[in-house]
């Protein structure tokens, strides 16, 4: 059995699943219920003065029958009072020791900031974490976003709370900014032991087409939410993955944006994840999704070989590169496997609207068809020479392994464009002919 | 004795409730969504009128069910009984790729109709008459099936039409001869009014040879379209056929359509004689009305039943019992004036020649006989209207595929009266190429080819759209060359 431990950044954890800081983490009655299921920890939700909530503060993206694919919320932080939250972090911690207990703190001066850092000392916490990313509300007020959209003030606040900090820090970035990469650094220079990304990215999901008003809609009016689950993981493993790779970051990474089962979890991991944040996935199906977390991760490192979370740390990170690194002579084409073509044509349409026309109809030579095997029905037929192996057909074919992208080795040396700009440059070859 | 009803109303009513019944907005919702929106799909050309599937389930998905309507009824007229009675198991089901990836297709008959409903309940309005009027008259001989598919046809090409129809409403087999629990009567009604709504004219409880003469028809109209459909059942030609319980399967059918549910009669113990689809609508039923015992009495082996395997598994769940390889000899009386039995033989032979096995006889008690042995072409009627309107050795009006045209300038024909008694789904098809045809003809052109939507942009030369090539699957072409060989 591979070892789930981590340790990110000084802080331990069982797991590296931890529920983020979020409407899941708002009292001690949720802690207790999400340790109880198997959580390595909890981000308790962002303490800070109380705040006032909407009514009606939540809104998704469907895709076809597929409920909240994509989430935002307008929430504001906890909107209950500190002492509530600091001893109520206190009965948990006491409760759950080996767990990982984390404070996330949005407050304004350095006074506060100073005092909130210690009132979460006190309570046992296991770490802080500094919510420089809220993007809805609070940004108004010179928080959340406000605060992690500018590197200089974020190096500065990070300062304050390193002054009197004890436990690890740890700094939630926003995504809505150019360069990730520029707030992580700026965490870094402040002191800060690791970095959280991505909090949620600014949205509105939907109108409301009798009405004509965004949802959520609150009074006739609505505002930007925050953008999150299965849809923005995409946007969060570029982000994880650039801060990665990046020597001047070089902080551990909790990582966050639309973890919703162990494959998502193994990917960030891959892409240089420490340790993992989940929300969204627990608002649609409850703590226990972690159970489903813990297993399958645990199975996959075993399958690969792996013995711990830790050697999967950042697997993937040195395969991306800048484009101007990747191999121009390298060749992969589309090929069909009729056994399991169902005749939907997705590839032949998609190729022929969407991409580079490279796919025919043809008569069926024989190859059956699907049950109705309309008799003469042309079947879709790859123009290998043509094909530039773009993934489109794979991608739309509605069956598993009808569509498989196979490499071919053409016998050329690796060229990346960096190389062919040396070697036209240096007359050793002609410039490639623009495409007819 | 003589039957009677057996079953209250409410019994009856409740056996025969709705089979497939409605879906509600979210079943249609997730149903559609399973659709994988096929360029080319072979659901479309598995249809002989050609409906474009995926895009009336798309438009179910996204929640146009307006222009959902507007894509099946300016196909087929008929969609929502067609919705209801194609065996879509054999066509449109049938060719679904999802039912090659999981072994279950998209039910795109119960879309059909979920998107039919709304249209015929809401009253959408999703076709046109033409604006532009052509002058030109045409009459349609028989409401049925056929002849409501070219009449919506030609009013939407500009063309007057009336309907000439023998029975008191319009709708043919679709109002009167369909299982209950399939489709009510009402459903074919409210057709007829979407055809009226585009401006058709229907002259009921008329009869033409004998209320009005062909020759005034053709004095008085620039074409003439035959869908006249078939005449009465195939008599069994047996001793005691004419007792009174013996009675053909669709003269049954009618009286459960024309009288309350509980009021018509049925035996304690039935027979029915056939083994195709019509004798399977009448042993269902008989069952559901509360025959204690009904029989399909058949010729020939299970093997060889005409019927469709899903109307079969039917007929089994519904409790029906199955004799094979039995002829029925004579109707058996006792001297009471009332059906007591049935005396058959066996029957022997396989493809060729069948033959009763001498000494085999044996006699069966039942109440009443139902005859599904199919059903006389209307030859002699043919021939005493249109003397000169040549006909099929067999009976059916011979005809063009693709224009209906027959050998009579303005005379066009199609549905069951020419080919021979199909699906409901060929009759629409075959109504509204005759009115293609009729357009060419009357406005001395030729039949402009219709392209599907969802072909646009096919290269090459792929095989034609359903509406001009109906490709039904191969089962089916089997099964349909049996039973005209």
């Amino acid at each position: 059995m591979a070892d789930l431990a981590i340790n990110l950044g000084g802080i331990k954890s069982p797991n590296p699943f931890w529920v983020a800081s979020g409407p899941p983490s708002n009292t001690a009655y949720q802690a207790h219920r999400a340790l109880e299921a198997g959580w390595g920890g909890i981000v308790w939700k962002t303490i800070g003065d109380a705040i006032v909530n909407t009514s009606s503060r939540y809104s998704g993206l469907n895709v076809g029958t597929v409920r909240m694919a994509g989430f935002n919320n307008i929430e504001l932080t906890s909107d209950r009072s500190p002492e509530t939250n600091f001893r109520e972090i206190a009965e948990v911690k006491q409760r759950w020791p080996e767990r990982a207990i984390i404070a996330s703190l949005m407050v304004d001066t350095r006074e506060r900031w100073h005092e909130f850092v210690k009132r979460s000392e006190d309570a046992g916490a296991d770490g802080i974490e500094l919510n420089f990313g809220c993007p809805h509300g609070m940004c108004e007020r010179g928080m959340g976003s406000a605060v992690g959209q500018q590197p200089a003030v974020t190096e500065r606040i990070v300062g304050w709370v390193m002054e009197v900090a004890t436990i690890p820090v740890i700094v939630k970035l926003t995504p809505n900014i150019t360069d990730v990469t520029y707030a992580a650094r700026a965490a870094r220079k402040g002191g800060a032991n690791a970095i959280s990304l991505i909090n949620t990215i600014n949205s509105i999901t939907q109108v409301d087409l009798d009405k004509l008003v965004p949802e959520p809609e609150v009074g006739g009016l609505s505002t930007h939410g925050g953008y999150c689950g299965p849809a923005v993981k995409p946007i969060a493993l570029h982000m994880v993955q650039s801060c990665a790779a990046d020597p001047e970051v070089g902080l551990p990474i909790s990582g966050i944006g639309g973890i919703a089962n162990w494959r998502d979890a193994a990917e960030f991991i891959a892409l240089g994840a420490t340790g993992l944040q989940v929300c969204t996935a627990i608002m649609h199906y409850g703590f226990r999704i972690v159970e489903d977390m813990i297993d399958g991760l645990s199975d996959y490192l075993d399958a690969k070989g792996f013995k711990s979370v830790s050697e999967l740390v950042g697997r993937a990170v040195p395969t991306v590169k800048k484009w101007e690194a990747l191999d121009l002579n390298y060749k992969r084409i589309a090929r069909i496997d009729y056994d399991k073509c169902i005749g939907c044509n997705l590839c032949y349409i998609a190729c022929e609207d969407g991409a580079h026309q490279c796919i025919d109809l043809v008569p069926p030579n024989g190859h059956g068809l699907g049950p109705g095997r309309v008799p003469g029905k042309p079947i879709p037929q790859v123009r290998e020479a043509d094909c530039v192996g773009c993934n489109l057909c794979a991608l739309v074919c509605p069956v598993d392994h009808c569509i498989t992208m196979v490499s071919i080795d053409r016998g050329l040396e690796r060229m990346s464009w960096r190389d062919y700009q040396e070697k036209v440059a240096r007359g050793e070859m002609r410039p490639i002919p623009a495409h007819s | 004795m003589p039957i009677s009803p057996k079953l209250g109303p409410e019994a009856a009513k409740a056996n025969m409730a709705d089979i497939a019944p409605a879906y509600t907005p979210q079943e249609a919702i997730i149903e559609a969504n399973r659709c994988l929106f096929c360029f080319d799909a072979p659901c479309i050309q598995a249809c002989p009128t050609g409906i474009d599937v995926p895009s009336f389930i798309k438009k179910i998905a996204t929640g146009n069910l307006t222009g959902s309507a507007r894509v099946i009824l300016s196909a087929n007229i008929l969609g929502a009984s067609c919705a209801r009675v194609c065996p879509t198991e054999v066509l449109c089901e049938g060719a679904c790729v999802v039912l090659d990836r999981e072994g279950d297709p998209v039910k795109i008959g119960r879309l059909q109709r979920y998107t039919t409903d709304n249209a015929l309940s809401n009253g959408l309005h999703v076709l046109k008459a033409a604006v532009t009027k052509s002058g030109k008259r045409v009459a349609v001989i028989g409401g049925g099936p056929a002849g409501l598919g070219c009449a919506a046809e030609l009013a939407q090409l500009g063309h007057q039409v009336v309907v000439f129809e023998k029975q008191a409403q319009a709708g043919g087999l679709n109002t009167y001869g369909i299982a209950y629990y399939k489709m009510t009567p009402e459903v074919s009604l409210e057709e007829v009014g979407l055809v009226k709504s585009l401006g058709v004219e229907f002259r009921c409880g008329v009869e033409v040879g004998k209320d009005i003469s062909a020759e005034q028809i053709e004095k008085e109209f620039d074409a003439i379209f035959l869908g006249l459909g078939l005449g009465p059942g195939v008599r069994l030609n047996v001793p005691g056929e004419d007792l009174p319980e013996v009675i053909e399967a669709l003269d049954f059918i009618e009286q459960i359509h024309t009288r309350p549910l509980h009021e018509v009669p049925v035996g304690e113990r039935v027979a029915v004689i056939g083994g195709g689809n019509t004798a399977i609508d009448a042993v269902t039923q008989a069952k559901r009305l509360g025959a204690r015992e009904a029989v399909i009495v058949y010729r020939r082996s299970r093997e060889e039943m005409p019927a469709y395997q899903f109307e079969r598994r039917l007929a089994q769940t519904d409790g029906a019992r199955f004799m094979f390889n039995v002829v029925p000899v004579e109707v058996i009386s006792n001297g009471t004036g009332h059906v007591t039995g049935l005396k058959l033989a066996r029957s022997a032979g396989g493809n060729g020649k069948l033959q009763t096995v001498p000494g085999s006889e044996f006699i069966e008690p039942f109440d009443m006989v139902i005859t599904a042995i199919g059903e006389e072409k209307k030859a002699a009627l043919l021939k005493r209207l249109f003397p000169t309107l040549k006909l099929h050795p067999k009976g059916m009006v011979l005809r063009e595929e693709e224009t209906g045209a027959t050998n009579l300038p303005k005379v066009f024909a199609g549905g069951d009266c020419a080919n021979g008694g199909r699906e409901v789904v060929n009759a629409v098809a075959e109504g509204k190429k005759a009115a293609r045809g009729i357009h060419a003809f009357l406005a001395g052109g030729k039949v402009a080819g219709l392209v599907q939507a969802s072909r646009y942009g096919v290269k090459g030369a792929p095989v034609g759209s359903g509406f001009d090539g109906p490709i039904r699957v191969p089962e089916l072409e089997k099964e349909y060359a049996e039973q005209t060989a």
